[in-house]
């Protein structure tokens, strides 16, 4: 996973609560089983003119030239709830986006966006209009920058915003690390927990469940 | 010191701290699907990392999947095929235990796990599915997860998770009759929001929980992700033990017993302190059913569409959600004519829900002009019904009596309800185009999606009821 340090980019502001991540990528979009070419399908049913049609629709954020190159989503609140589809955050990262900054995030989505170094950035839903308001006035030129070490959104007009996030999902998203290999390294640990465990709750563990007749 | 469910299932699976709020968590099933499960095990064995132990893993086939009758590896979403056949290969490659197409036990994962006693009470259980958070009410600790991380899962069996806060939702009093656990979530979303769990791992309590029987405690805690809460669980009682004593994949004989008397010790205790509590009175509960876009816009099914400031939503949402729904503030519910009606889904596709829908159908046909589908949440579920003839009532009323899966729970380019259709329906998501481009769904108990058929327009079932 690529690592994340400082991002300065353009902002695009998608204010509405509730963003879902059908509307994110629809089902429809999710054509076969891989995690790539998903980018053509984000926001679609938003994006383009006709379902199924890639006709741009002029009225859409991301379709306004001056927001080309969007790499940061100024969301509403529970960003990315409904189904736990993960293809919605390839979606997004294959587009570019980076950070999405709102004020809640619905929790798998959250924890989507850390193992595919998309920071999910919270702040209070007044911070986030406020930036929205202030890129909206020139949203080429008014950039949004996220600081990851210091957790803070900032901007050039004297913006500044904390926002909190773990240590450990931080660290993951700084460094770029795989969650798999990081947890490999604890295989003792996690055999000798088995081992206890299976004393405790034998019943928990089943050899072969193909072999279980139903 | 006093801990609740959800401290105690935590330190039973916590392996280490890794700093912050943040434990390897042993996860103890996991459960896949042909829709996001495909991918998970395709990338792994890509990066050639073997399933740890695919003893805890288990596999159905769905989301995608045809429930038409006759139905094989076609199905009616453009690609569909693919991700039926190759995560049939790829679970046969692991190792693990299938659910197929043809299985007699084939059906919706938060259907068949308890169905079957995958899931038991004290498991940790994950599925890269949102609505995993309905297995909860079996007392397990089981949450919805992404694809990567069910990738973790399979290769290490555990989770690097964020310690979430503690909820309680104390539910109190007696359910009036033709009143279920549908209607609770909806209430409790109605009143607190749809993004009013985050950050909460929800316990359901009070008298009216422990009244429910364990079908409805799913129903329950299905919808805690429509809360935006990490889960929903239910302290398990008798009524649990006795739910899964000899179902296939539970402990038997004296390992059961002795599961049993540990399973005992699963309760909050009684001066445990929650992060936030929550009460509903329930003596007063209407059946509920929502007039727009999102699960917290439900109203009793005797209310009317209600004004922006009665909402609970921001003014630009609400005329969104008006628009999208075709409604007008101050509207009855009740005179909403519908064109289609839907039973199925992991909230209300089990036996009991399959029931109380065919007690108001029995003797009745379907307005007409109205589609009816009715979707048995399992085969296991089906084959019951069937032999208690419930099948005939369904499709004497005039219902189609499908196989079971997800079906029109939700689109995914194959079968959907048409473009500004009204449909009544038993699932959890009336999100914009979720059952079908420009679908206006409307959610409700089966009781309900059951006298809105009969009627041809949103209906309460209580009068049906009293009627007969
Ligand atoms: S029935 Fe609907 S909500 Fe439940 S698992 Fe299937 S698609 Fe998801």
């Amino acid at each position: 996973m690529e690592k994340f340090d400082t991002l300065t980019a353009v902002a695009a502001p998608l204010l509405r609560d509730n963003i879902d991540t059908d509307a994110i990528i629809p089902s429809r979009e999710m054509k076969s089983v891989s995690k790539t070419g998903l980018a053509a399908g984000l926001f679609a049913g938003w994006r383009y003119t006709a379902i199924g049609g890639r006709e741009p629709n002029p009225d859409f954020v991301l379709n306004q030239p001056a927001y080309a190159g969007t790499r940061i989503i100024l969301g509403g609140s529970n960003f990315g709830c409904g189904s736990s589809r993960e293809h919605a955050v390839w979606a997004l990262h294959e587009y570019g986006i980076r950070a999405v900054i709102a004020p809640s995030f619905a929790p798998i989505f959250f924890g989507n966006c850390i193992r595919n170094g998309i920071v999910p950035a919270r702040l209070p839903s007044d911070a986030v209009a406020a930036l929205a308001a202030w890129v909206e006035q020139d949203p080429a030129v008014h950039r949004i920058t996220v600081d990851l070490e210091a957790q803070r959104v900032t901007t050039a007009a004297g913006a500044s915003h904390r926002f909190e996030l773990d240590e450990e999902p931080k660290a993951m998203l700084l460094e770029g690390l795989d969650a798999i290999d990081l947890t490999l390294k604890q295989r003792a640990a996690i055999e000798a927990f088995r081992a206890r465990d299976r004393a405790a709750r034998p019943w928990i563990y089943l050899d072969d469940p193909r072999t279980v007749s139903t | 010191m006093a801990r609740t469910l959800f401290d105690k299932l935590w330190a039973q699976h916590e392996v280490l701290a890794l700093g912050g709020s943040v434990s390897l968590i042993a996860i103890d099933r996991i459960f896949l699907h042909e829709r996001t499960g495909s991918v998970a095990l395709k990338s792994l064995r890509q990066a050639g990392r073997p399933v740890v132990d695919p003893g805890r893993v288990f596999c159905t086939m769905d989301h995608i999947v045809d429930t038409l009758p006759g139905r094989g590896d076609e199905t009616r979403m453009p690609g569909g095929r693919a991700f039926i056949v190759e995560t049939r290969e790829a679970a046969a490659e692991a190792g693990i235990r299938v659910f197929d197409v043809r299985d007699p036990q084939q059906g919706i994962v938060h259907v068949i796990s308890p169905e079957l006693g995958i899931v038991l009470p004290g498991a940790t259980v994950v599925c890269p599915d949102s609505h995993t958070c309905t297995q909860g009410a079996m007392g397990a600790l089981a949450w919805g997860i992404g694809s990567t991380e069910a990738e973790h899962a399979l290769a290490t069996g555990t989770l690097r998770v964020e310690k979430p806060k503690t909820l309680r939702v104390r539910f109190e009093g007696r359910l009036a009759p033709g009143v279920t656990a549908k209607d609770l979530t909806l209430a409790l979303i109605s009143r607190h929001g749809s993004v009013g769990g985050n950050g909460y791992a929800v316990e359901y309590a009070g008298s009216a929980v422990r009244d429910l029987e364990i079908e409805a405690r799913l129903t329950l805690c299905n919808m805690a992700t429509e809360f935006s809460a990490f889960t929903g669980m239910i302290a398990p009682d008798e009524k649990t033990f006795d739910y899964l004593r000899g179902r296939p994949y539970a402990p038997r004989g004296e390992a059961f017993e002795r599961a049993v008397a540990q399973w005992r010790e699963l309760a909050s205790d009684p001066d445990a302190t929650f992060d936030r509590e929550i009460l509903i009175e329930v003596d007063e509960l209407a059946p509920m059913v929502t007039w727009g876009t999102s699960p917290q816009h439900a109203v009793p099914v005797t209310g009317v569409v209600p004004a922006v400031q009665d909402s609970g939503t921001a003014s630009e949402a609400y005329e969104r959600a008006l628009k999208y729904m075709g409604l007008e503030p101050g509207a009855r519910l009740g005179e909403l004519k519908i064109d289609a009606a839907f039973i199925g889904s992991c909230t209300n596709s089990r036996i009991s829900d399959l029931r109380r829908a065919a007690a108001i159908l029995r003797g009745r046909r379907v307005a007409p002009g109205v589609r009816a589908i009715c979707v048995p949440g399992s085969m296991t579920v089906k084959r019951q019904a069937e032999a208690e003839g419930l099948d005939q009532v369904f499709r004497d009323a005039g219902f189609e009596w499908r196989e079971s899966g997800c079906s029109m729970c939700f689109f995914a380019g194959g079968e959907s309800f048409g473009a500004r259709e009204r449909v009544v329906s038993s699932t959890n998501r009336n999100f914009e185009s979720r059952q079908g481009p420009e679908t206006r769904t409307h959610l409700a108990s089966p009781e309900t999606v059951a006298a809105s058929a009969i009627a041809g327009r949103i209906a309460d079932a209580r009068a049906l009821s009293r009627a007969a």
